[in-house]
């Protein structure tokens, strides 16, 4: 990996593409995603992923975990960035989804355009996120993290149990699906949803990480490193935080309008608290601060969840592997996932692909630690 | 987070911002407390500009109560335009906890503190009203839509109603998170009065520094400085999110600006290292570039030369000097180093259990009675 890294920065065109692409980040973003874009459908074709299932099968699991990625981005922000430990997110994908089954359904009698619900399912969402920021403000750490958990109980309860207006258990269903000019979304064809998730989460990638490198980004990270100090440099402590909450509620927001018109159906119990835990565990693995660490992070966890679980119990069964093929691995994706989790936090804490920054304060401590071992082991001497 | 070794840590914990409206019990008469009152709201409605008495900063009759602990005790205190005031006295004098009221961590328990002759900490009056304000209208908006509703009884004005009456609570709380000027004037007009909050202060123009250092550790020695400047950053979400040309114009300048004030307090070239990485001396020099950031007028410098060997002390000295003579700063320290002390300020003030024993010019106070009996005790007689 070294080796190929010093080959390339030997080479005049790669080091060109470099400094344009620092230059232009937002471009960078832009065009990696279309190159993702491209090769993901192309990787499905090859063996042995071709084996695995259809490509339109892959297709449609790509789009799904777009949902994911989306969710570990706008957690990202609250999590990573500002420091508040949210362990409700999943209520926010859920007020997403409801605000889109309300504007476009026969249930509501309304059929308003799928752009638009974006925008307002983005916009109902951020209206939750400081509804629910504004009271925990005062609280810091593992108080903040039972609150939110209670509020991410609480928004599928009360969907649940409001059959008059949601449904109950049966959810919303024979949601309207995406109409954009040109384009014809249905059940059978999966490309569709595809291209328009590449667009939404690169739309959401870019903006993301322009306020990152803004003051508002850095106001975050200041309130993260200690707020008592950021607040006697001037940050208005309540608002920034408040916007934190309402920015991850609103990419939330926008997963939830995609998910709902892609499922066509909204029910409670695709919002529990699983789903809170599942999106954190992204963010955790993939690196929490860097946007493409987690977007990579819930890209790669969701296939493995949805795709190669499947895949082990069919190859392990077909041949006939002692012990192995009796495990049904799907079965125990949690169990695997805390797994993962204790491993990465043992020997990976910054995350599968960590920011520049966070690698540093992570490993600096490593170092500091070795450092004072070797002064005592001189001290024995 | 943690400071640095050595260094004993008395600045107040976060949960301090938000307990600050609770009171603790004392026993000044009420009398005090309402001719107080009167004062403080009689000099808080004046606008900042308006000071005359060419004082930057007017302390009167501060006293601060820790349950039965007094820390402070009636100690008023000024700062006059482009001086260089100190602060001395022995530990526990309570200078650390007047510095800390100065800065809007603490409300006083009574007495006021103006700047520019407007009063802008004090004991929070009717602060109990507040939340009723928030309140009041949705309520008002509330009771006629019910009795229009009851008299026309129309299901479409019902929705309206009760549509009016949630906006109207959500203005009232936004605007108490935001707390914009109308909103403050609307505040003093019924009375109510809050003590400003460390983010006001630096906005009324008093920076400081921290006693054990707290710079945004895991930020980099220029993100540390623009946080500082960020109330000085106009860019909104909207700016950050669409790179306005705006935006780009304004993030350069704060970055050569920043750069400008690493090079001020002699921190050339290290603007891309992680704040803890720096050597202690220069992490003290970062926290003062930081607070420089704000453009005060007025820099509160807790400790400044707080564990340095000599000649870092003398440059630091050096640096006080120039902030005055180059950019005009007044300057309010607290210090232990008497050679600092004695060889920089105008006007020194001496604090021992929490009461002013002496105010002076250097001279004079060193060879005050009561304060070679603070610093060596009584004389035996």
């Amino acid at each position: 990996m070294t080796a190929l890294r010093g080959r390339l920065a030997g080479n005049p065109t790669i080091d060109q593409v470099r400094s344009f692409a620092s230059a232009h980040r937002s471009l960078a973003i832009v065009a990696a995603m279309v190159v993702a874009g491209l090769i993901l459908p192309i990787l499905a074709q090859v063996p042995p992923f071709s084996g695995f299932q259809s490509l339109d099968v892959w297709i449609g699991g790509f789009s799904n975990a777009g949902v994911f990625v989306l969710l570990a981005l706008g957690l990202n922000i609250v999590v990573g960035l500002a420091g508040l430990l949210d362990l409700g997110y999943a209520a926010f994908f859920a007020i997403g989804a409801y605000a889109y089954a309300y504007g476009s359904s026969p249930f509501s009698g309304q059929h308003f355009p799928f752009i638009l619900m974006l925008m307002v399912g983005a916009l109902v969402a951020a209206t939750f996120g400081v509804l629910l920021g504004a009271p925990t403000l005062r609280l810091r750490g593992d108080y903040l993290a039972i609150v939110t958990l209670g509020f991410g109980e609480i928004v599928p309860i009360v969907f649940l149990n409001s059959d008059k207006y949601t449904q109950g258990t049966n959810g919303i269903g024979g949601l309207y699906k995406p109409e954009i000019p040109g384009v014809e979304f249905t059940l059978l064809n999966p490309w569709p949803f595809y291209v328009l998730m590449l667009v939404i989460v690169t739309i959401v990638m870019v903006l993301i990480y322009r306020v990152q490198e803004s003051r508002i980004g850095r106001a975050w990270m200041a309130i993260r490193e200690d707020e008592l100090a950021a607040a006697s440099n001037g940050l208005n402590t309540v608002t920034t935080k408040l916007l934190a909450f309402a920015l991850g509620a609103s990419t939330a927001g926008f997963a939830g309008v995609f998910n709902a018109a892609k499922l066509t159906l909204v029910s409670p119990d695709q919002f529990g608290s699983t789903v809170s835990f599942a999106i954190l565990a992204m963010v955790v693995l993939g690196g929490m601060g860097n946007i493409w660490g987690v977007a990579l992070g819930a890209f790669v966890i969701y296939t493995i969840q949805i795709v190669i679980l499947k895949q082990l119990n069919a190859f392990f069964g077909d041949n006939h592997i002692p012990i192995l093929q009796d495990i049904n691995f799907v079965q125990y994706q949690f169990l695997l996932y805390g797994l993962a989790l204790v491993l990465m936090m043992l020997f990976r804490p910054e995350g599968l692909f960590p920011s520049q920054r966070r690698k540093r304060e992570l490993r600096a401590h490593d170092a500091a630690a070795t450092e004072s071992e070797a002064v005592a082991a001189m001290d024995q001497a | 987070m943690s400071g640095q070794p050595g260094v004993p840590d008395d600045t107040p914990p976060v949960e301090v911002l938000a307990e600050k409206a609770l009171v603790e019990p004392e026993d000044i008469p009420r009398e005090v407390l309402a001719e107080d009152a009167a004062a403080v709201l009689a000099t808080a409605a004046s606008s900042a500009e308006a000071g005359t008495s060419g004082l930057i900063l007017n302390a009167t009759n501060v006293t601060k109560r820790f349950g039965g602990l007094i820390a402070v005790n009636d100690v008023s205190f000024t700062v006059p335009e482009g001086a260089i005031v100190s602060l001395i006295g022995p530990n526990g004098a309570g200078k650390t906890t007047f510095f800390n009221i100065i800065a809007g961590i603490y409300d006083p328990t009574s007495g006021r503190i103006a700047v520019r002759d407007r009063t802008m900490v004090a004991r929070p009056i009717r602060a109990w009203l507040e939340p009723v304000l928030w309140v009041a209208p949705a309520v008002v908006v509330g009771l006629i839509s019910a009795i229009v509703v009851a008299a026309a009884n129309s299901e479409t004005i019902g929705f309206l109603g009760a549509a009016v009456t949630l906006a109207a609570l959500v203005a009232m709380l936004l605007s108490a998170i935001a707390r914009p000027d109308w909103y403050q004037r609307l505040l003093l007009r019924l009375g109510i009065f809050r003590s400003a909050r460390p983010n006001d202060m630096v906005k009324a123009g008093i920076g400081r520094t921290f006693q054990n250092i707290r710079l945004f550790q895991n930020m980099t020695a220029e993100e540390n400085v623009l946080v500082g400047m960020h109330i000085k950053l106009k860019a909104t979400l909207i700016d950050a999110m669409f790179s306005t040309p705006r935006n780009q114009r304004e993030e350069a300048a704060a970055r050569a600006r920043a750069e400008e004030l690493l090079n001020l307090v002699g921190l050339r070239g290290v603007g891309g290292e992680l704040a803890k990485n720096l050597p202690y001396g220069d992490q003290r020099r970062l926290e003062v570039a930081r607070a420089l950031a704000s453009d005060p007028s007025l820099l509160l410098l807790d400790e400044p030369a707080a564990g340095m060997n000599p000649r870092e002390t003398s440059d630091m000295m050096a640096l006080i000097n120039k902030l005055r003579t180059e950019l005009g700063l007044t300057i309010l320290l607290i210090e232990h180093d008497m050679k600092v002390v004695m060889g920089i300020s105008d006007r020194v003030t001496v604090l021992d259990h929490g009461e002013r024993i002496a105010e002076g010019t250097p001279d004079e106070v060193r060879r005050d009675p009561r304060v070679i009996e603070a610093y060596l005790g009584a004389p035996a007689s």
